[in-house]
């Protein structure tokens, strides 16, 4: 046994006081990417599918592809044949990166499991540099496998008896398609491992992935097959969409992997279990608005002055980003509606006595209370939809759903303005009420995409979890303090003020 | 070296420590301990950048915990409570790995990777698989990782469990050598034989809160108070205990023997042997009781947990 000891050389200074780089990043993580990389290439449970799905499966995907074709032709029906092809080369693509969500997994609450990231940890890597070199090492693998096995099919179609052409963008679409979809994998399943202790426990979360993963194949394939663009040279326009779509999903999801891959959440939080108790009593202090000494507001003035204006104030960009969007939405429909392909033949001199003759009947039954909720029925659902979908889409959805409704106002407008009528009576149906409800239906867009959005960026200081529950909070302020009470105050008008104002500049 | 002032970390409401302030000077060695659950691992977390602290300040090797996280852990060896190796490498791959993560150079790893393995007795095993070795190996390989790049702070959570009692020397020699190289030392441990011969200053934490903090001396006399002398005489004591009653107090006797209590024992101890050999009676042995960390640790826990209690009362 040797006890002598040689001086030991210390390490260079670890990082200058400017920030890093991206090369230096990208060189830190490459650092993990290799190590895993060559850990994974040496469990022959990730090696032995790959083979497998490299060199046999796309072979056996040629040889049914050639006899399926020329069964097909036989009777009639090559088209069948020769939309099978690419449909195919495109599960050829899929089936090797399911394997990045194994190793996704594996990498990152496999490493948690077994102690071994810790001492990762510990180390002067930042939390981004680790996320992307693990992010790197789950991709490489199933991606090497993905496009070795489509060129062994590929190469098998354009050189075997089939001799087939494919259309070189929709090769394109099909390697963009399988490259985002390892991508989407990957990321969520970053997102659900680091905040799991046990691949127990990130396997049963990864149907979250998986199970829509597969739902979109099935519709990928289905747009293979009936697409009428099919044969375009400029590939097929739903794919594009779908690529598209993915990517800002991608976006969104690296986002939330990289808030959420931090040492203080992978050390500090896990969701193995549900606390929903404790959830909600989190939840309820940020209703109540308490203060910072523990003390919720004491009565109605102050919860509207400390918390439900403080939450409209810390909306702070989403508010700007509704405005704007629903802008665009408002301009969309106008261009949409001054398309000659899109536009209503209206007639040219129209008559208003019917639209009077309607709103006279409707003003003289005592309907007016039905009216009123199916108002606030109809808006509130449309905002709920929008919030609860929001929650699951980063935000993106309550940009989607609100913002139609200007679409379809700017084109009304539009055709109109285009058929030559007054567009007075127009505003007054639109604007006697909208005065509230405009407001209204922007802050709770603005409430609802903030709080879908929040854990791709929470706040400096806070987890994710945190975040979210303090933005949910904040939502619920916002919801029970103004938007019920103005959707309410909107519904009135619209149903008891509205029809008086429009019947008036009708001229009634 | 190491310096946190109230450093606080709150988890959902729970507090895993409390406001723990601690000072430790370059070349000297902190044992912390606690029981399981007491705020240790937390403590060492926020001190290697892992975790941000809720509050409170730590710099550790001159940087900032909070300010300077990367600066932090390039200049902390860590030793986790479980050894996390990668079990498919083989040593020098593993070690090899470390060293590009601190940048250290490919033939300075080598270099020290080499030296330590040596250390520690591990050459033989340079070309096994890490899932090959035995747990008091894996335990060693982990020292050898927190040590590779030669960081003037170590943070070691439990060095040697798992360790053969050699294996268990080498280890505690080592630190040794290295703090007489101004190398600054954290250990959390439950051995507390192994924080007595290590540590310069010892603190005992609970519940999240620093409980004791001093050198063995400054806590044996909090805690067990003034230290006890045994003085053994030849033969019986015959009435020794009241002759001394103006001198000392006596605490317990028995034929050929008693003790007392001295608050300082310089002034009072040559006093009470004036006294014995006065009266002709041969003394055989005048001693210090030994106390060990263990009655410290334990009267330190049991003293927090009435006080604990009567907070609870009141």
């Amino acid at each position: 046994m040797a006890t002598t000891a040689k001086p030991l050389q210390t390490a260079l200074p670890q990082t200058s006081p400017r920030a890093k780089g991206w090369r230096e990043t990208l060189g830190n993580a490459l650092i993990i990417t290799r190590r895993e990389v060559r850990d994974s290439f040496r469990d022959w449970r990730i090696i032995g599918p790959i083979v497998v799905l490299t060199f046999l499966f796309p072979y056996l995907a040629q040889f049914v592809a050639s006899r399926f074709t020329t069964f097909v032709a036989d009777y009639g029906a090559q088209i069948i044949g020769e939309r099978t092809i690419p449909f195919l080369l495109m599960i050829v693509g899929f089936f090797p990166i399911s394997i990045s969500l194994v190793i996704a997994l594996e990498t990152f609450v496999g490493e948690k499991e077994r102690r071994s990231l810790e001492p990762l940890l510990s180390t002067p890597l930042t939390n981004t540099e680790l996320y992307i070199g693990k992010t790197l090492a789950a991709m490489i693998p199933p991606l090497i496998s993905s496009y070795g096995g489509m060129a062994v099919y590929l190469g098998g179609l354009l050189f075997g008896e089939l001799a087939w052409r494919p259309q070189p963008m929709l090769v394109v679409q099909i390697i963009l398609l399988t490259t985002v979809q390892a991508l989407v994998m990957v990321t969520g399943a970053v997102v659900v491992s680091s905040q799991t202790t046990s691949t127990r426990a990130a396997n049963l979360l990864a149907s979250f992935i998986i199970i829509p993963m597969t739902l979109l194949i099935q519709v990928e394939s289905v747009i293979m097959f009936l697409a009428p663009d099919a044969e375009s040279p400029s590939g097929i326009t739903a794919l594009w969409a779908i690529i598209i779509g993915m990517i800002t999903g991608v976006v969104l999801l690296l986002r939330v992997g990289n808030a959420i891959f931090n040492r203080e959440e992978l050390l500090g939080r896990t969701i193995d279990q549900l606390n929903l108790k404790g959830l909600i009593v989190r939840i309820w202090r940020y209703m109540r608005a308490v203060d910072e000494s523990g003390t919720p507001a004491r009565n109605l003035i102050e919860w509207y002055r400390r918390g439900v204006f403080g939450s409209v104030r810390r909306l702070g960009p989403a508010v700007w980003i509704t405005i704007l969007v629903f802008g665009v939405a408002f301009l969309a429909g106008i261009l949409i509606g001054n398309m000659p392909e899109w536009r209503l033949n209206l007639p040219q001199e129209a008559s208003m006595d019917g639209a009077a003759d309607v709103i006279t009947t409707y003003m003289s039954v005592p309907r007016q209370t039905g009216a009123l909720m199916f108002i606030v029925w109809q808006n509130g659902r449309i905002l709920l939809a929008a919030t609860l979908l929001a929650m699951f889409t980063f935000g993106a959805a309550a940009l989607v759903l609100t913002p139609a409704v200007y679409l379809i106002l700017g084109y009304i407008f539009t055709q109109v303005y285009l058929a030559g009528y007054d567009p007075s009576f127009v505003y007054a149906a639109v604007f006697t009420h909208g005065i509230v409800e405009i407001p209204v239906i922007i802050l709770a867009t603005a409430a609802a995409l903030r709080l879908g959005a929040v854990v791709t960026k929470p706040p400096t200081g806070m987890t994710v979890g945190q975040a979210w529950t303090a933005v949910m909070g904040e939502t619920l302020k916002i919801g029970i303090g103004l938007v019920i009470p103005g959707l309410l105050l909107a519904a009135f008008i619209e149903a008891f003020i509205t029809p008086q104002i429009v019947m008036s500049v009708l001229g009634g | 070296m190491i310096e946190a002032h109230e450093l606080t970390k709150v988890f959902d409401g729970f507090v895993a420590v409390d406001r723990v302030s601690l000072d430790i000077p370059a070349g000297s060695v902190l044992a912390l301990l606690g029981p399981n659950g007491a705020g240790k691992t937390t403590s060492v977390r926020m001190l290697t950048s892992i975790l941000a602290p809720t509050s409170g300040t730590a710099r550790v090797a001159g940087y900032d915990v909070v300010a300077e996280p990367e600066r932090v852990r390039a200049s902390v060896g860590v030793l986790t409570e479980q050894h996390g190796l990668y079990e498919r490498m083989k040593a020098l791959e593993y070690l090899d790995f470390f060293g590009r993560v601190y940048r250290l150079g490919t033939d300075a790893t080598r270099r020290n990777a080499l030296s330590l393995m040596e250390r520690f007795g591990l050459m033989f095993a340079l070309n096994k698989r890490l899932g090959e070795y035995s747990k008091g190996m894996k335990q060693k390989l982990a020292l050898v990782r927190s040590m590779l790049h030669n960081p003037p702070v170590l943070l070691l959570d439990e060095p040697t469990s798992a360790m053969d009692p050699l294996s268990a020397k080498q280890v505690r020699d080592a630190i040794i050598e290295l703090q007489r190289d101004e190398r600054t030392f954290l250990i959390t441990t439950h051995n507390l034989t192994e924080a007595h011969q290590l540590a310069n200053k010892i603190a005992i934490i609970r519940s999240g809160r620093i409980i004791a903090h001093g050198n063995f001396d400054e806590l044996a006399r909090q805690f067990v108070g003034d230290p006890i002398m045994e003085l053994r005489v030849n033969g019986v004591l015959n009435g020794l205990a009241k002759d001394l009653s103006d001198l000392v107090t006596v605490e317990d006797s028995g034929t050929d023997w008693l003790r007392f209590r001295v608050a300082d024992p310089a002034q009072t101890n040559p006093a009470v042997m004036r006294r014995v050999t006065g009266l002709g009676v041969d003394v055989v042995t005048l001693s210090p009781v030994s106390r060990t960390l263990e009655d410290i640790y334990l009267q330190a826990v049991k003293e927090d947990e009435g006080d604990a209690a009567d907070g609870n009362n009141r």
